[in-house]
C-alpha cells in the first residue's frame, strides 16, 4: 500500500512540477548554502590542520604557566642565636566551591581548622557554588596546612588549594629598628643590615609550572622546574638582652631630658664587636610603614657631632707616650682664659694649678691646649686617624658617616688648640666608641663589627699599653667625687670614662642652649671588657651637662652588661663592707 | 514459524507507519532532529559542565521541543494560514510594547514581561514574518508584481527595524534573510536583484553610521581581533585557539583545554560549537554539519514537495531561517562572520530560540504530511 502511495506521489509530482524559475530558484539557495557550508567547512579545516600546532600552543600559553615557588629570606640572629628578623611562612587557601557545595561536615570541619564561622564559610561556598574558584582564608599560620590537609584526604575533598607566603617579622621591635632595617613588600632589603646584606639574606625561589584558568587560578601543579634555595642566615654580633636594655634606658634618658634624639653604642673590649647600638628615636618595623626619616636614622652610625671634651684623653695619651708630660706634670690654667693668636679658650671657671691628671678629672680645656701646644699638628692628626676618626668604620652599613677631619697643614693655631678639646672635627658614637677601646684594649686598635664570622684584622698598636694604662687610670677621676660624671659610677667596679658637652653648630656658626651631651666610658679597669658611648641630642630640661644626662645611662646600661657577662667585680670590696658598718 | 514472524513485523512496520501518518510525524526528519539534538547534547555535557543544573534543565527543554512540534503539527495547514496576519500583527504590536515596556538586561531592551512569562516577542517574528509573507504572496498568482513585492518588503520592514532597535543584531538577520529568502523565492526578478545588491552596496555606509558602538566594534574586532585581544577580540581568539588545537580528531571528551580551564567565553550558548571543536576535532565538526545537512536537505525537499504556494514559501523560508542560525553561529566561532549573538540551533543552551526553531520544524512536519486537497 504505502509503496504504491510513493510512487503515485512521485508520479504525481513529475506531472505537477513547479514552473522552472522557481526550481531555479531554490537550486541557487541551495547553491548559496553549499557555498556557506564549505566556507565553514574549510574555515575548521585550515584552523584544525594547518593551523593546529599554533594554536595548540597558544592554548597552552594560556594555561600553562610557570609560577614562582617561595622560598624563606635568611634569618637575622643575635650572637647568642636569637631571632632578630625571621621569615614566617602563611598559607593562604582556596577551595572549589562546586566540589565542596552540599559537604556540610567537610565545610564544618575546614571553617574549625581555620577560625571560620561554619554557618558564614557554608553561604560562602554556596553563593560560589557557580564557580570554581574561591578563597577559603588568606595569609594564616603555616601550620593549619597540616590540618586541613588531613581533613582533605579524610573527606577526599578535591580542589583545595594552598599557597604559601612569606612574612618577615621583626622580635626585636623598635629596639632593633635602625639596626636591621626592613624589607619591601618584594622582600628585598630596603634599610639596616637588610639592605647591606640583602645578597647573603635573599632567597632563590624556585619555578614550577602549573595549570592555570582563565581567571588565573591554579588549578593543577604538572611539575617543578627549580626547587627554591632559602636564604642564608645572618649572626651579628649585638646581644639582644643588651641591646633591649640599652633601648630602654636610652629610651627613658630621652623622655626625662625632653632630648631631640640619643644613641648608644657598646662595644666588646677584646674583639671590637658591637653588643648593642640603639637610636632615639625609633619606630616599629612591624607595624605598616609610616615613620618619619627622623626615626628611622641610625644615628649612631650616620650621625655625626663634635666630640668635645671626650677626645681629651687622646690627647693626653698621645702627649704621654711621646714623652712630653707625666700624670702628674704640673699646668697651669688660671686665670681660665687663655689667649690663642686673635681668639680665646675658657674653662667654665678658673682651675687654677691643675697637674695632667686634674686636666681630664676637670676637663680644662686651657690645660689639654697647653698640653698640646708641645706637640706637632701631624702627631695629634696623625693620632686622630689612628683612631679611626675622619674615615667609616668597616662594619659596611648603609650610609654610614665617617666624620670630619681636615688635613694638618690646614690648620691654623687657633684650630689645632680646639681641634684639641674636640671641636673642628665630628664623629659618629660609634667612631668615638671605637676609639675609647682602643685604651681599653692597652693601646691597639681593632675595627670594630657588626656581622659574626667575618675576617678578622689585626690589631694595629696606636699607644703603648702603659701609655693606655696611665691614660685609662687618669681618667678614672673623672667619676670620682671630684670628677664630672659622679653618676657614671657603678658600685663594685672601676669605670674611667670622659663627659663631653658640645654645644651644637647650626648654619651661622654655635647655637646657643643648645647641646649634645656624651659620655663615653671603660669598665672595668682590672682588664677592660667594655666601652660604651652614649650622645643624647639637645637635651631640653634643666640638665645638659654630659656628666648629669648620658653618664647615668651608662652607668645603668654599663652595670647591666659588668653583670650579665659575670664581669668579677675589681673595685675594692673594703668600700662596700665599711657602708654596710656604717649603717650598723 | 519463520514466514509468520515476518509476517507480524511488516504488520507492525506499517501500524507504526500508519501511527505516524496520524500524527504528521515525517520520520526522516524526526530522525535527523533527534540525531542532531543528541549529538548536540553530548557536547553540552561537557560545554555545560560548569555551570550546574543546565545539563538537566535542557534535557527537559528538549523533550518539550519535541512535544510541542509533533502537537503543532497537529495544526491543520488551512488554520496556520489564516493565523498568518494576525500572528504577524500581534507580534509587531508586542515589539512596539517591548520598545515602550519592556525589560532591559545586558544592555538590550528584549523582554516582555506578561506577569506569568517572560518572553521575547522577537522570537515570535522568526515565524510570524514568514508566515505574513506567505500569506501575501500566495493570494495571487506567482510571480508578484512590484506593488506585492513592496508591500512584502515594507510589511516584513517594520519588525526588523524594532527588533535592530532593541538592539538584537542576530535576532534582525534572521527574520531579514527570512524574508529575504521567501521574496527571492516568490519570484524577484532577476534584474531587480542586482538593483538591490547595489543598492546595499551604497547602503553600507549608511549602515555603519546608523549602527551602535558595540556593533561597529565587534565588526572592528572581526577584521581583526589583535586590535583588542582583551575586550571584544578575546571571544574570537579563544574561539579560535579552541576550535584550531583540537585537531582532526579532537582532544576528546571532558578534555577541553580552552573549555574547563574556562578560557572560552559563552562556552554552553553562543560558543559551544568551539567547544566541539576542541574536544571531537575536525571530525566532530564533520558529523555535526553532516547531521544539519540531513535536515536542511529534508526540509529542502519537503518544500519542493509542498502541495500549494503558502506552504512552499513558508517552508523554504524556514530552512532558510534555519540555515543562517547555523551560519552566522559556525561562521563567528570559526572566524569567518563578525560576533553576533546568535545560538547554534538545537545545540546551544537555552529555550526560546530552541522552542521556536522546533515550531518551525512542526510546521514543516505539517507541509510534509499535508496531502494536496
Amino acid at each position: 500500500m504505502a509503496v504504491a502511495n510513493r510512487t503515485r506521489y512521485r508520479r504525481a509530482l513529475r506531472e505537477e512540477r513547479p514552473r522552472p524559475s522557481f526550481t531555479r530558484r531554490r537550486l541557487a539557495l541551495a547553491t548559496l548554502m553549499g557555498l556557506a557550508f564549505v566556507s565553514v567547512m574549510a574555515s575548521a579545516f585550515y584552523r584544525q590542520i594547518l593551523e593546529t600546532d599554533f594554536l595548540r600552543h597558544e592554548g597552552e600559553r594560556r594555561f600553562l604557566r610557570e609560577r614562582e615557588i617561595p622560598a624563606r629570606r635568611g634569618m637575622i640572629l643575635d650572637r647568642n642565636g636569637e631571632p632578630l628578623a625571621i621569615s614566617t611562612a602563611v598559607a593562604t587557601f582556596t577551595a572549589n566551591p562546586r566540589r565542596l557545595v552540599g559537604n556540610r561536615q567537610a565545610i564544618n570541619e575546614l571553617a574549625a581548622a581555620l577560625d571560620l564561622e561554619p554557618e558564614q564559610l557554608n553561604q560562602r561556598v554556596e553563593n560560589n557554588r557557580q564557580r570554581g574558584f574561591m578563597y577559603l582564608r588568606r595569609r594564616v599560620e603555616h601550620h593549619r596546612v597540616d590540618v586541613v590537609r588531613e581533613i582533605t584526604n579524610r573527606y577526599n575533598l578535591e580542589g583545595i588549594g594552598v599557597e604559601t607566603e612569606y612574612r618577615r617579622f621583626y622580635p626585636g621591635g623598635e629596639s632593633f629598628a635602625q639596626v636591621i632595617g626592613y624589607t619591601d613588600i618584594d622582600d628585598r632589603g630596603q634599610e639596616g643590615i637588610e639592605l647591606a646584606y640583602d645578597q647573603h639574606l635573599a632567597p632563590k625561589p624556585g619555578r614550577r609550572r602549573v595549570i592555570q584558568n582563565g581567571r588565573g587560578h591554579i588549578i593543577e601543579e604538572v611539575e617543578q622546574i627549580r626547587p627554591p634555595h632559602h636564604g642564608q642566615d645572618l649572626r651579628l654580633t649585638l646581644d639582644r638582652r643588651l641591646q633591649f636594655f640599652a633601648y630602654r634606658e636610652l629610651k627613658r634618658a630621652t623622655l626625662e631630658h625632653q632630648a631631640a634624639a640619643a644613641c648608644a653604642v657598646l662595644i666588646d673590649v677584646p674583639t671590637g664587636e658591637i653588643l648593642a647600638l640603639v637610636n632615639q628615636p625609633a619606630f616599629n618595623p612591624n607595624a605598616s610603614r609610616t615613620e618619619t626619616a627622623d626615626q628611622r636614622r641610625n644615628r649612631a652610625i650616620t650621625d655625626v657631632f663634635e666630640p668635645g671634651s671626650t677626645v681629651k684623653p687622646f690627647v693626653v695619651a698621645q702627649a704621654l707616650e711621646a714623652g712630653l708630660i707625666r700624670p702628674e706634670t704640673r699646668i697651669d690654667t688660671s686665670p681660665g682664659t687663655m689667649q690663642v693668636g686673635r681668639n680665646r679658650v675658657r674653662d667654665i671657671r678658673n682651675f687654677g694649678l691643675l697637674d695632667a691628671t686634674g686636666v681630664i678629672t676637670k676637663s680644662s680645656n686651657i690645660g689639654v691646649v697647653k698640653i698640646a701646644q708641645q706637640m706637632e699638628k701631624e702627631q695629634l692628626w696623625q693620632m686622630y686617624r689612628n683612631l679611626g676618626f675622619g674615615s667609616r668604620t668597616q662594619i659596611g652599613f648603609p650610609s654610614e658617616q665617617g666624620g670630619f677631619l681636615s688635613h694638618f697643614s690646614r690648620w691654623s693655631n687657633f684650630e689645632y688648640a680646639t681641634l684639641s678639646f674636640g671641636y673642628g672635627l665630628n664623629a659618629t658614637a660609634l667612631q668615638l666608641a671605637q676609639a675609647y677601646a682602643v685604651l681599653a684594649r692597652e693601646g691597639s686598635y681593632l675595627p670594630a663589627t657588626l656581622v659574626q664570622d667575618q675576617p678578622r684584622v689585626g690589631a694595629r698598636p696606636v699607644f703603648s699599653p702603659s701609655t693606655a694604662d696611665t691614660t685609662v687610670k687618669m681618667m678614672e677621676t673623672v667619676v670620682s667625687v671630684q670628677g664630672t660624671a659622679r653618676r657614671a659610677a657603678i658600685p663594685g667596679y672601676r669605670v674611667a670614662g670622659k663627659t663631653g658637652t658640645a654645644k651644637k653648630a647650626g648654619p651661622g656658626g654655635y647655637i646657643d642652649g643648645s647641646y649634645q651631651a656624651v659620655f663615653a666610658g671603660i669598665a672595668p679597669l682590672d682588664n677592660p671588657r667594655f666601652v660604651l658611648a652614649v650622645m643624647v641630642d639637645e637635651p631640653g630640661g634643666d640638665h645638659y651637662y654630659g656628666g648629669l644626662v648620658a653618664a647615668p645611662v651608662f652607668a645603668a646600661v654599663m652595670q647591666a652588661a659588668l653583670r650579665l657577662y659575670d664581669v668579677p667585680p675589681d673595685a675594692a670590696q673594703e668600700s662596700l663592707f665599711l657602708r654596710a658598718s656604717t649603717v650598723q | 514459524m519463520a514466514s509468520k514472524k515476518t509476517y507480524n513485523d511488516t504488520l507492525g512496520e506499517s501500524k507504526a507507519a500508519g501511527l505516524l501518518v496520524r500524527l504528521h510525524i515525517d520520520l526522516p526528519l524526526l530522525l535527523a532532529l533527534l540525531a542532531l539534538c543528541s549529538f548536540g547534547y553530548i557536547v553540552l555535557l561537557s560545554a555545560a559542565d560548569s555551570q550546574v543544573g543546565q545539563v538537566e534543565r535542557q534535557f527537559l527543554r528538549l523533550v518539550l521541543a519535541f512535544v510541542v512540534m509533533i502537537a503543532v503539527a497537529q495544526i491543520p495547514l488551512e488554520q496556520v494560514r489564516r493565523w498568518s496576519l494576525p500572528l504577524f500583527i500581534a507580534g509587531v504590536v508586542m515589539l512596539v510594547l517591548v520598545l515602550f515596556f519592556g525589560e532591559i538586561s545586558k544592555g538590550a531592551r528584549r523582554w516582555l514581561d506578561l506577569g506569568v512569562v517572560r518572553f521575547q516577542p522577537s522570537e515570535v517574528l522568526k515565524l510570524a514574518v514568514p508566515m505574513a509573507l506567505a500569506w501575501l504572496f500566495s493570494r495571487a498568482p506567482l510571480p508578484p508584481g512590484l506593488l506585492r513585492i513592496l508591500l512584502a518588503v515594507s510589511l516584513a520592514a517594520i519588525p526588523i527595524v524594532l527588533i535592530a532597535r532593541q538592539p538584537d543584531l542576530g535576532t534582525a538577520i534572521l527574520v531579514a534573510s527570512a524574508a529575504g529568502a521567501l521574496i527571492f523565492l516568490a519570484g524577484l526578478s532577476w534584474r531587480l536583484i542586482l538593483v538591490l545588491l547595489g543598492a546595499a552596496g551604497a547602503a553600507a555606509p549608511v549602515l555603519w553610521m546608523a549602527m551602535h558602538d558595540y556593533q561597529r566594534r565587534r565588526v572592528l574586532t572581526f577584521l581583526d581581533p589583535q586590535s583588542d585581544p582583551l575586550g571584544a577580540g578575546y571571544h574570537i581568539i579563544q574561539s579560535q585557539i579552541a576550535i584550531g588545537s583540537g585537531g582532526i580528531y579532537g582532544k576528546g571528551w571532558f578534555n577541553g583545554t580552552q573549555s574547563h580551564l574556562e578560557f572560552l567565553p559563552e562556552r554552553s550558548t553562543d560558543f559551544i560549537f568551539a567547544v566541539l571543536g576542541e574536544e571531537f576535532g575536525l571530525v566532530g565538526i564533520l558529523i555535526l554539519l553532516s547531521l544539519y545537512l540531513l535536515v536542511i536537505m529534508r526540509g529542502l525537499y519537503i518544500a519542493l514537495r509542498a502541495q500549494d504556494t503558502y506552504s512552499r514559501l513558508l517552508s523554504g523560508s524556514l530552512i532558510m531561517v534555519f540555515f543562517v542560525y547555523l551560519f552566522v553561529n559556525t561562521g563567528m566561532v570559526v572566524g569567518l562572520l563578525p560576533v553576533v549573538g546568535v545560538p547554534l540551533p538545537l545545540v546551544s543552551y537555552g529555550g526560546t530560540s530552541l522552542l521556536t526553531i522546533m515550531v518551525g520544524f512542526g510546521l514543516l512536519m505539517r507541509i510534509a504530511t499535508t496531502t494536496r486537497l
